[in-house]
């Protein structure tokens, strides 16, 4: 086990190298002279001076690579062109923003998704079954974004049920755990909670329907236990698996949630991207890149470390 | 099926029993009789056909503006759908919108499938040393979610329809190639790759006639369940302004233009995302009966 | 071309018989194969990593015109030993001489080699591509060499007729159309559609029912006689193993236990492996019935074969002296054994004393 633990983390690292270059890759193949790319319009010749030293341009690339990387691991991301406020700083207060909604939205999709995926998983081929399988091919078919649109045009024109935009009155610097702002974040946390939900409903209903189809299970039925305890029996044995789905969507979420904050407004990674697309703000775009991706490599290596932890079989190679 | 924002996280194990020159008419024929894939055959095929008819079919011209027929409801006389915040007619870009917004979603998957395939066809034959730095490369890429590495690229390259395409396909290349790698792998172990090794053949007349008859419908089959992702993703990246610029008509871009027009003329502004919807559920259904048709054993 | 006339034409080949009926068609010598075990990069660091001896250190002869049995429990080389053969998979160390040449050498090339040598393989079904007629798939081999479309084709049908199947009703069909002993003579149409001389027959039949193995033996024997072939019959099944063979090689943890003519071996067995092997084998006889134990357990891991002889762990007879002294393949008379008992001079107590000779 504790070899396994270390041959993973291992096995990342290079990854986690590949994935850096790949963003350090980023401001390169921008179109025109990296450092151009970089400046701002009014530029000074002594300022450009000063970046050409401090993205050491003149090096060589190995060599630039490494003394990014370097600073990247000390949580020196450069500074925002847009803002001139450091990268780390801006990314870090987005990405905090981002995870609260992207957590809300798999719990979301992880409490309906799991319902569908259970119930139909249960009720094999009758008509509920069909039911959630058409909705989960509805949810992983719909373009989000646009489903955040509809769901604006339902909650928040007709309905004015919920405000449409934005993080609550102050702004998300001024963030609290009340209505006045939660509301803000049950559209897109909704929206967002579609693109997993399709995906556990359908993990969930294979599990569910294996488990059952099992010969033990059989034998236990037929010994006459309740249909609480088969209950039982099936979620402890389905939970790993789902759980580890739920993990890993969470990841993706990190990624799908651009366009849903650029819908919302949100303040979050997405929109921060956004404007870093916008203002040609390249420092801001590879920092944001590198964070996401970075978290996104970690937290499969823990879904992978703890699934393994709480079910030994499943020790890949 | 991996139709999701998130692209299946491996390689699915594809069956591979045997099959004859006459296995695809047994799926045509499988096809043909499912409801669903008859559907949204059907479907896809108006929207083919819309997209290449459109320039005959267009009641408007799709770029003519009218200051005072901006934002007019569905059923607005002469404008069945309506009309744009520029006062254009919202049907007639539907249809124009066909064009780009397929294209966009389709070529990046063709051209990813080619590449894809090669790419993993040669890890997958090669084996060894070749394999590993192929796939581990292909890990690096793999390592990012598939919004985010698209968002990335074209963010970096600018906005304009080559960059988008660009960046969607180096999007898709790596799970096709994990795909065609895995399925390739596991075609060389079988007894008739190593007879044809034994009968002096070299790799690249096994390949050609032993492996890719054996390999391409699988990665292909796969490659067709990522059109719907590819289609929301392409939509996407003009939707942020990163792919098509205005005044092309194109699904995503629309969207975002009419975004201002959701409390003045909810519906109209709701139109483009619908399109996208339909044509994503219908490569969706018609990639998941393809799949199930090809499962059944020969 | 008709059948006979590729009899002929082997006859006629450059490469056909060069040294004489005498000289043994294949001669292994020190063949070895060690698979690394996945290594990580962890332990690549840390040096070494273990390897499976698959086969460790093999010498044997083929003779031309004889089939040579290969028996053992599975895990003991004998399929490794077939690809070894076949060079499908490259040996570690060791040498393969095909009627005086060194295979890969310029004299042979292993392209004009694996002409001359075929195998056919245990599944039928994984051994035809699924997606090319069986006539394709038999005349893919002559293509690759050069021959003609047509004239391959041709060939493909006329050895369809050979192996029993109807070529205009069989030609054009598809592998999963066929059973599986028809799918298996596709197979030795197919090896056979090269011209070899030598056939290596990897469990061929094993997978067959019964009444259909019988056919298929029986075609294997007249198909040798009429093309002249000489064949490597590898299998676990020693009844069919003693049907077919004129002589026998018994395999252990990648070694050679013993070699003999496959009577002499059957009744009068040297090695005490060879012994409990067939006392595995039941008889229809009562007057036969063995009272050798037979074999006990699962042959050791080949990742960490004992040291000594490597059948000592389970070895009746066994002392002291063949955990440390590794006995060699020697030869008495057309026999060979690799047994301490067999060997003179060797400090085990029973040698000599000669219990298992005639």
């Amino acid at each position: 086990m504790l070899f396994y633990l270390l041959r993973r983390i291992v096995y990342t690292i290079p990854i986690m190298i590949g994935v850096a270059f790949f963003c350090f890759l980023l401001v390169h193949i921008a179109p025109g002279d990296p450092l151009a790319a970089i400046l701002p319009p009014d530029a000074t010749a002594d300022l450009q001076q000063q970046l050409m030293v401090l993205y050491g341009f003149d090096r060589s690339w190995p060599e630039q690579f490494f003394s990014w990387f370097w600073r990247a691991l000390q949580g020196d991301l450069g500074a925002s062109i847009a803002s001139g406020r450091p990268v780390a700083e801006e990314v870090f207060k987005a990405v905090g923003n981002t995870l609260m909604l992207a957590c809300l939205a798999t719990m979301i999709g992880f409490f309906f998704g799991s319902l569908f995926g259970f119930v139909a998983g249960y009720f094999r081929d009758s008509w509920v079954d069909r039911a959630a399988s058409a909705l989960s091919v509805l949810g992983v078919s719909v373009p989000h974004y646009w489903l955040g649109m509809v769901l604006v045009i339902i909650f928040s024109s007709w309905l004015m049920w919920l405000p449409a935009t934005g993080a609550g009155p102050g702004g998300s610097d001024d963030w609290k755990w009340d209505w006045a702002h939660i509301q803000f974040m049950v559209l897109p946390a909704l929206t967002m909670s579609v693109i997993p939900m399709g995906i556990i409903a359908r993990t969930v209903r294979a599990l569910v329907a294996d488990i059952l189809a099992q010969e033990f299970v059989v034998g236990l039925k037929a010994k006459g236990l309740t249909d609480f305890g088969i209950f039982a029996h099936v979620v402890k044995n389905a939970a790993p698996t789902a759980l580890a789905v739920m993990g890993l969507q969470l990841g993706y979420l990190l990624g799908g949630s651009i366009l849903i904050e650029t819908v919302f407004s949100w303040p979050g990674t997405g929109f921060l991207l956004n404007s870093a697309i916008f203002q040609r703000d390249l420092p801001l775009l590879q920092g944001t890149i590198l964070v996401l991706a970075m978290f996104f490599v970690l937290l499969n290596l823990l879904v992978d470390v703890l699934q393994t932890a709480i079910d030994p079989r499943i020790q890949r190679s | 099926m991996n139709t999701t924002m998130s692209l299946p996280a491996k390689a699915p194990d594809l069956p591979l029993q045997p099959r004859s020159a006459g296995f695809w008419t047994g799926v045509l024929r499988k096809l043909m009789r499912d409801p669903v894939a008859i559907g949204a055959g059907i479907v896809l095929l108006i929207l083919v056909l819309m997209a290449i008819f459109a320039p005959l079919l267009t009641p408007h011209d799709p770029y003519q503006a009218s200051m005072l027929k901006r934002l007019k409801p569905i059923g607005f006389e002469g404008y069945v759908l309506g009309t744009d915040e520029l006062g254009r007619d919202m049907l007639s870009r539907l249809m124009v919108g066909a064009r780009l917004s397929l294209f966009m979603g389709i070529t990046p998957v063709l051209i990813a499938f080619v590449i894809g395939s090669g790419i993993g066809i040669l890890a997958g034959y090669a084996g060894g040393l070749v394999n590993t730095l192929i796939m581990r490369t292909i890990d690096v890429l793999y390592a990012f979610p598939s919004v985010l590495l698209a968002i990335a690229l074209s963010g970096a390259l600018g906005a304009g329809i080559g960059n988008a395409l660009l960046s969607l396909t180096i999007v898709f290349i790596p799970p096709i190639a994990r795909v065609a790698e895995s399925v390739t792998t596991q075609v060389r172990g079988r007894d008739y790759v190593e007879a044809a090794r034994a009968s002096g053949a070299g790799a690249v007349t096994i390949v050609r006639v032993h492996v890719l008859g054996n390999v391409l419908g699988p990665i292909f089959v796969y490659a067709t369940s990522l059109i719907a992702v590819s289609m929301i993703l392409a939509s996407g990246l003009s939707f942020l302004g990163l792919g098509v610029r205005p005044p092309e008509p194109e699904w995503g871009l629309m969207l975002n233009t009419l975004r201002t027009a959701i409390y003045t003329q909810p519906l109209v502004a709701a139109l483009p995302g619908a399109m996208i919807f339909i044509t994503s559920i219908s490569f969706n259904l018609l990639s998941d009966s393809l799949r199930s048709a090809m499962d059944v054993k020969a | 071309m008709s059948i006979g006339m590729s009899v002929e034409h082997i006859g006629a080949d450059p490469h056909g018989d060069r040294g004489g009926p005498a000289q043994p068609l294949l001669t292994v010598r020190k063949l070895v194969k060690h698979f690394d075990l996945k290594k990580s990069f962890v332990e690549t660091m840390m040096g070494g990593g273990k390897v499976v001896r698959a086969v460790d250190g093999v010498d044997f002869n083929v003779l031309k015109g004889e089939t040579l049995g290969v028996v053992g429990e599975s895990g003991c080389g004998k399929s490794t030993t077939a690809r070894l053969l076949m060079h499908l998979i490259e040996p570690s160390a060791g040498e393969i001489v095909f009627d005086g040449e060194t295979v890969g050498s310029p004299a042979l090339p292993l392209r004009e080699y694996r002409r001359q040598v075929q195998m056919v393989f245990q599944d039928s079904y994984s051994s035809l591509n699924p997606r090319l007629t069986i006539q394709d798939s038999i005349a893919f081999g002559p293509q690759v060499h050069g021959v003609g479309k047509r004239e391959s084709m041709t060939r493909a049908r006329d050895l369809l007729a050979r192996v029993g199947l109807e070529p205009s009703r069989f030609a054009e069909r598809y592998p999963h159309e066929l059973s599986g002993g028809q799918r298996q003579r596709v197979n030795i149409a197919r090896a056979l559609a090269s011209e070899p001389r030598l056939v290596i027959l990897d469990e061929a039949v094993s997978a067959l029912d019964k009444s259909v193995e019988a056919q298929v033996l029986n075609l294997l024997m007249d198909l040798k006689d009429e093309f002249g072939l000489t064949y490597v019959f590898i299998s676990h099944d020693l009844h069919v193993v003693r049907y077919i063979s004129d002589r026998v090689m018994v395999m252990y943890l990648g070694k050679v236990a013993e070699t003999g003519p496959a009577e002499a071996l059957f009744e009068h067995p040297l090695h005490p492996y060879t012994r409990a092997l067939l006392s595995s084998m039941p008889s229809m006889d009562p007057d036969r019935r063995t009272e050798e134990a037979p074999l006990a357990g699962d042959p050791p891991n080949p990742i960490d074969p004992p040291p000594g002889c490597r059948f000592h762990t389970r070895c009746p007879l066994a002392e002291a002296i063949c955990a440390e002294q590794t006995p060699t393949l020697a030869a008495t008379g057309t026999r060979e054994t690799a047994c301490l008992i067999h060997e003179p001079g060797s400090r085990h107590t029973q040698t000599g004393a000669a219990i298992y000779a005639s």
